[in-house]
């Protein structure tokens, strides 16, 4: 059996996929920026000295990280209207992959929080900053940098994740490539096409966070 | 007139074990006391209750008449809300013994944060403090170096400036030559001095016993939990009163 790789199908559809492209990384974006805000809060929710904050933090991150997203992208999009929340499919999706990522994010961002001397806290303190400035001027900014190699890595699986919304038949990348490969049988061209765009996109975004790391690090 | 400072019957607990048992202490505008003892003694306890980085079961700590960190109402001790607290701490400036400088700000941004974010102060205004100060423990010269390019001793007089430039009242601290190689001692030793002839009230806690003796005008000798004995450098360490200072001091070294 032989079979001949020809792209032309696929070629003529590539407008779809780099729609699709676009999609995925809109909503990425979105999700992971309101990942990182619900991450930051969780994070500080997890090392703080109240019980009350901690316990809903540590819960939230338990079950949201020991759910396949793939359930979370179903319940939101299947159940949660039975429940009285209707959302559309692209909104559905971007609130399950925020609160996703921000249980993941939360966990980075506590490995960070807690490699931050205790004595920056103290130094803050002592020259009369509150606890909220000493966040905000000390602790996130040396966070951040302690997580920036974990934090890109990440970010290119919370990226990738976006493959899921294509199970609630949101017109992302991999929906469009299933489009393509349904409609012109080429099937390893479409997922070929498919699988680069996915990793020169996340090649880029490496490269972005070393770029980032670079600028970021501290003079010694 | 009230004293700068004012502790009374100060208890501080951590769990059951008691680290402080009663500690009274007073402290006029312009003093510089040095407090030395074993470690253990409480000696640093005692200094971090000042500015409430420790929190304390019993006494009162007053800084020019005004209570620090707690107040009674109707027979109840509460802690003062957290803004409060902050002001109050701004009251004294602190110098640690693992300097503390925030190693993602150059040296200028480190002594300018608090003047910025604390005093409310204009960019340039601040950065003009920040220089004057940074220029006099003599290091204008490093103030765009951060501070993992700095020596232990340039950090500790960063650090020192970073404390004095917030203008406080009265100055703590905290064995700032412990982390320091032998040849860096001397040039923190030197701006503390500096500091002190200028009148600046201070309280040091320090391992330094030639340094406390030269450089205070009394020394308060810290033994678990309590003053053991206090009074004018001379006469402790020349005629120690106690048989505890005296076998401190026969333990210490001085050079």
């Amino acid at each position: 059996m032989t079979y001949t790789l020809n792209f032309a199908a696929v070629w003529r559809s590539f407008d779809l996929l780099l729609q699709g492209l676009a999609l995925s990384l809109g909503l990425a974006v979105v999700a992971i920026l309101a990942g990182c805000v619900i991450g930051l809060i969780t994070a500080f929710g997890l090392v703080s000295k109240s019980v009350l904050l901690r316990k809903p933090a540590g819960l939230y991150v338990t079950i949201i990280r020991n759910t396949p997203i793939l359930v979370l992208v179903l319940f939101s999009y299947f159940a949660l209207p039975e429940l009285g929340v209707r959302l559309g499919k692209i909104q559905s999706f971007v609130f399950t992959l925020a609160i996703y990522s921000g249980a993941y994010l939360a966990e980075v961002f506590r490995g960070g929080l807690i490699a931050v001397p205790p004595g920056q806290r103290e130094a803050g303190l002592a020259i009369g900053l509150t606890e909220m400035q000493i966040r905000t001027s000390i602790i996130i900014p040396l966070m951040l940098r302690n997580v920036l190699p974990s934090l890109g890595s990440t970010l290119i699986s919370l990226f990738k994740d976006t493959s899921l919304a294509a199970a609630i038949a949101v017109p992302e990348l991999t929906f469009e490539a299933r489009k393509i490969n349904v409609e012109t049988f080429r099937v390893i061209e479409t997922w070929i096409v498919a699988s680069c765009l996915y990793v020169a996109t996340c090649s880029l975004l490496a490269a972005m966070m070393r770029a980032v790391e670079r600028r970021l690090a501290v003079p010694r | 007139m009230t004293n700068l400072l004012e502790i009374r019957d100060l208890h501080k607990r951590y769990g059951t074990v008691e680290v402080l048992k009663g500690v009274d202490c007073s402290m006029r505008q312009g003093e510089v006391i040095s407090i030395i003892g074993s470690s253990g003694s409480g000696k640093t306890t005692m200094l971090r209750c000042i500015n409430m980085l420790e929190e304390f079961q019993g006494g009162t700590i007053a800084i020019d008449g005004q209570e620090i960190g707690y107040e009674t109402a109707g027979g109840v001790r509460r802690r003062k809300p957290e803004r409060e607290i902050a002001r109050q701490r701004a009251l004294t400036g602190m110098a640690f013994q693992q300097f503390n400088l925030f190693p993602h700000m150059s040296a200028a941004a480190n002594v300018m944060l608090g003047l910025l974010k604390v005093k409310k102060m204009g960019r340039d205004e601040a950065r003009t403090l920040a220089e004057k100060w940074l220029d006099r423990v003599g290091l204008l010269s490093r103030k765009d170096h951060f501070p993992g390019q700095l020596s232990g001793g340039q950090q500790q007089r960063v650090a020192i400036a970073r404390a004095i430039a917030m203008n406080p009242k009265l100055m703590l601290f905290d064995e700032v030559t412990s982390a320091l190689d032998p040849e860096l001692v001397n040039e923190v030793l030197q701006v503390i001095k500096a500091l002190a002839e200028d009148g600046m009230s201070m309280l040091i806690v320090t391992h330094e016993m030639r340094f406390a003796y030269e450089v205070s005008s009394r020394v308060i000798f810290m033994n678990q939990g309590r003053i053991g004995e206090e009074g004018n450098p001379r006469e402790m360490f020349l005629k120690p009163q106690t048989e505890r200072l005296a076998d401190f001091l026969k333990t210490s070294t001085f050079n």
